[in-house]
């Protein structure tokens, strides 16, 4: 096994597992096949597995996750690509009406296990309809998981909790990270959905973050520590389940909160997150809660104004520093 | 069809004409909440397609599935309880007139969204074709979805794969409240646009319950033998308007009335005595199927409504609807 592995490979990795190891795990996307994807997180699946169960689409994400949920209804578990997460709105009507009402509303007769896989978010000068950060979209919808792995060890392990979950997923894989590198996942590795992890203790404030603002918040508490301030850092990993008692019990220990989103501000998952703490950890605080999240823009192109609206270092160390003060 | 096979045909078309006139009346009484999209006049095309359909086959229909979810299966009894909120109704009435489902005959939903179960029918023959079975899926739709972005979505896609899905348009004229042809830019909106995709289309009397049979047969042998999808286009006539708040004034008398005369049970009848079949025994059909809906009604109606709580389940395979852990 390798000594470490990018968080791509990791995609077309934790992929290729569970296609090994389940005949009914089917791919279809936009270039998904032969070219290994626009990404390259399916490098080696069209090889390994072939056309029939690595199937290259037209453009066309109506289709892409309308069959998938088709197969999804009929025996097969698909993992269908939606190239940027921006373009998932072309497949809205999917994810908003049909994949997560349908068990409902056949009074529990019809399942969809299928996995909507999508990279997201910005940081990398894509311009408005290539750069959102959308994971906030899914998050208004009652009957989707969210997945959005921050580690490649986690990508793998999430993808096999996505692809083993009865219901449906929606897998936010960051652009910003598909080139970090990290620990390999061992054989048989599953995360299970709706487990935060701590990945850094300590004693003086939460920071709650998602995907790639993960190792962002893990720089700024290494900035913070500098100034005796340690955070802990906590990587939620799915928004639905979302792990809210890991949550609480940080807040227990640190009784400061910092959400680091980078979705808008407004109807952003930090949203979510503060308003449980207030409904059920309000004695927890010593300080009021804030959130460090991305500004009500659409994404512009240039490195100064990307960085002008979306979370940076930065901002997470002068957020903290403000309630520490407090 | 033999006449044994038609007259069957006949009673499951006169069982869904009482059904929608009980959904009516019972809506009427205050008994159906919501709305209805009654399919009274199209009984043929799901009866007919039925009839050529293997049980193991899928079918997905639209918001205006009364019809379809009856040739599949669903009792008038549970499908009446769904419209009026019964805790016995077909999905629990957690669904209601727009989304009759029977997943174990293979009616796998009704979707309230226009077109949008067009792709959901090609990834379910697309699953058949993995699994290695020879079914085929069904999608029913009206001509208002043929100009849905879906609609063109799922064509090519079920084109370029040749999967096996039969598509089937139910072409009653009216997208809603408007003339399909005053909002189209080809006279059929659906058959007509098959060859952009390279596929079969064909017009057919929707409310010719033996021509229904004999195209989807055909479709379907074809679609199993490994030659890809079609696109059917059966002219057929709402008896009701759109839905009930449309009393379907905008439709001109002459119109309605040539229509009223060309009813599907009508011409089946006039078949069956064709074949010989007497109408002693014609009349014995008709009595069973007014029986059962009868029945169905005392039945619904006396079922309970749905304990509250269950509001609160099956969002998620584990039963629940805990969204956080």
């Amino acid at each position: 096994m390798a000594d470490v592995i990018s968080y791509r490979e990791a995609v077309a990795e934790g992929i290729a597992r569970e296609m090994r190891r389940d005949p009914s795990v089917v791919c279809l996307g936009e270039d998904i096949g032969a070219a290994g994807g626009v990404f390259k997180t399916t490098v080696g699946l069209f090889k390994e597995f072939g056309p029939e169960r690595v199937w290259d689409t037209p453009i066309s994400e109506q289709a892409i996750v309308g069959a998938a949920m088709g197969a999804a209804m009929t025996g097969m578990r698909p993992v269908a690509e939606i190239m940027f997460s921006d373009f998932l709105a072309c497949c809205w009507d999917y994810l908003a009406n049909e994949i997560p009402k349908v068990r409902y509303m056949t009074g529990g007769q019809v399942t969809v296990p299928l996995v909507v896989r999508t990279a997201n978010g910005g940081g990398l000068g894509f311009g408005a309809q290539h750069s959102q950060a959308t994971e906030n979209w899914a998050l208004t919808v009652p009957g989707l998981k969210i997945a959005a792995p921050a580690t490649p060890a986690d990508v793998i392990g999430m993808m096999a909790a996505a692809i083993r979950s009865d219901d449906p997923v929606v897998f936010f894989e960051h652009k910003a990270l598909l080139a970090a590198k990290g620990a390999p996942a061992p054989p048989d590795h599953v995360v299970e959905l709706g487990r935060a992890a701590v990945v850094r203790e300590g004693a003086d404030v939460t920071l709650v973050a998602l995907a790639s603002m993960v190792p962002l918040a893990l720089k700024a508490a290494d900035l913070l520590s500098g100034e005796g301030i340690e955070a802990e850092v906590i990587d939620l990993r799915c928004l639905v389940p979302l792990d809210m008692s890991t949550v609480l019990a940080s807040l227990g220990r640190t009784s400061r909160l910092v959400t680091v989103e980078e979705n808008p501000y407004q109807g952003g998952w930090g949203a979510t997150v503060v308003s449980v703490v207030a409904d059920e950890g309000f004695g927890l605080l010593d300080a009021p809660v804030r959130r460090v999240a991305g500004e009500c823009v659409p994404l512009p192109f240039a490195d100064a104004l990307e960085e002008r609206v979306i979370p940076t270092v930065d901002k997470v160390v002068t957020a903290v520093r403000t309630l520490t003060a407090y | 069809m033999e006449p044994a096979e038609l007259l069957a045909a006949y009673e499951r078309m006169t069982v869904i004409r009482r059904t929608e006139k009980a959904a009516h009346d019972l809506f009427l009484q205050g008994l159906v909440k919501g709305t209805t999209h009654l399919a009274a006049g199209h009984e043929a095309i799901a009866v007919g397609a039925s009839a050529a359909l293997r049980p193991d086959d899928y079918v997905f229909a639209t918001y205006r599935g009364h019809h379809h979810a009856l040739a599949r299966g669903a009792t008038p009894e549970e499908c009446l309880a769904e419209l009026m909120s019964r805790a016995t109704g077909l999905c629990g009435a957690k669904g209601g007139s727009m989304h009759l489902t029977k997943a174990s005959t293979g009616m796998l939903g009704s979707y309230a969204i226009v077109g949008s179960h067009l792709p959901m029918a090609a990834g379910a023959a697309w699953s058949a074709r993995l699994r290695g079975t020879d079914q085929i899926a069904v999608a029913f739709f009206g001509d208002g979805a043929t100009n849905i972005g879906a609609f063109h979505e799922a064509l090519n896609l079920a084109a370029v794969w040749k999967l096996p899905v039969l598509f089937v348009c139910e072409n009653n004229l009216y997208m809603e409240y408007t003339p399909i042809a005053d909002v189209t830019a080809v006279p059929r909106p659906a058959a007509d646009r098959a060859p952009a995709y390279g596929i079969p289309g064909e017009v057919v009397d929707g409310n010719d319950v033996l021509a229904v049979e004999e195209a989807v047969a055909r479709f379907a042998a074809r679609a199993r033998a490994g030659d890809g999808p079609a696109l059917l286009e059966a002219l057929t006539y709402r008896h009701f308007g759109h839905s009930r708040s449309d009393p379907a004034t905008y439709r001109p008398a002459e119109e309605v009335e040539r229509w009223l005369k060309h009813d599907p049970l009508d011409l089946a009848r006039g078949r069956l005595v064709e074949m010989g079949v007497s109408e002693a025994v014609i009349g014995e059909a008709d009595d069973r199927a007014t029986s059962l809906v009868q029945k169905a009604v005392e039945a619904a109606k006396a079922a309970p409504a749905p304990d509250p709580d269950e509001a609160l389940t099956g969002v998620w395979t584990d039963g629940g609807a805990a969204w956080r852990t």
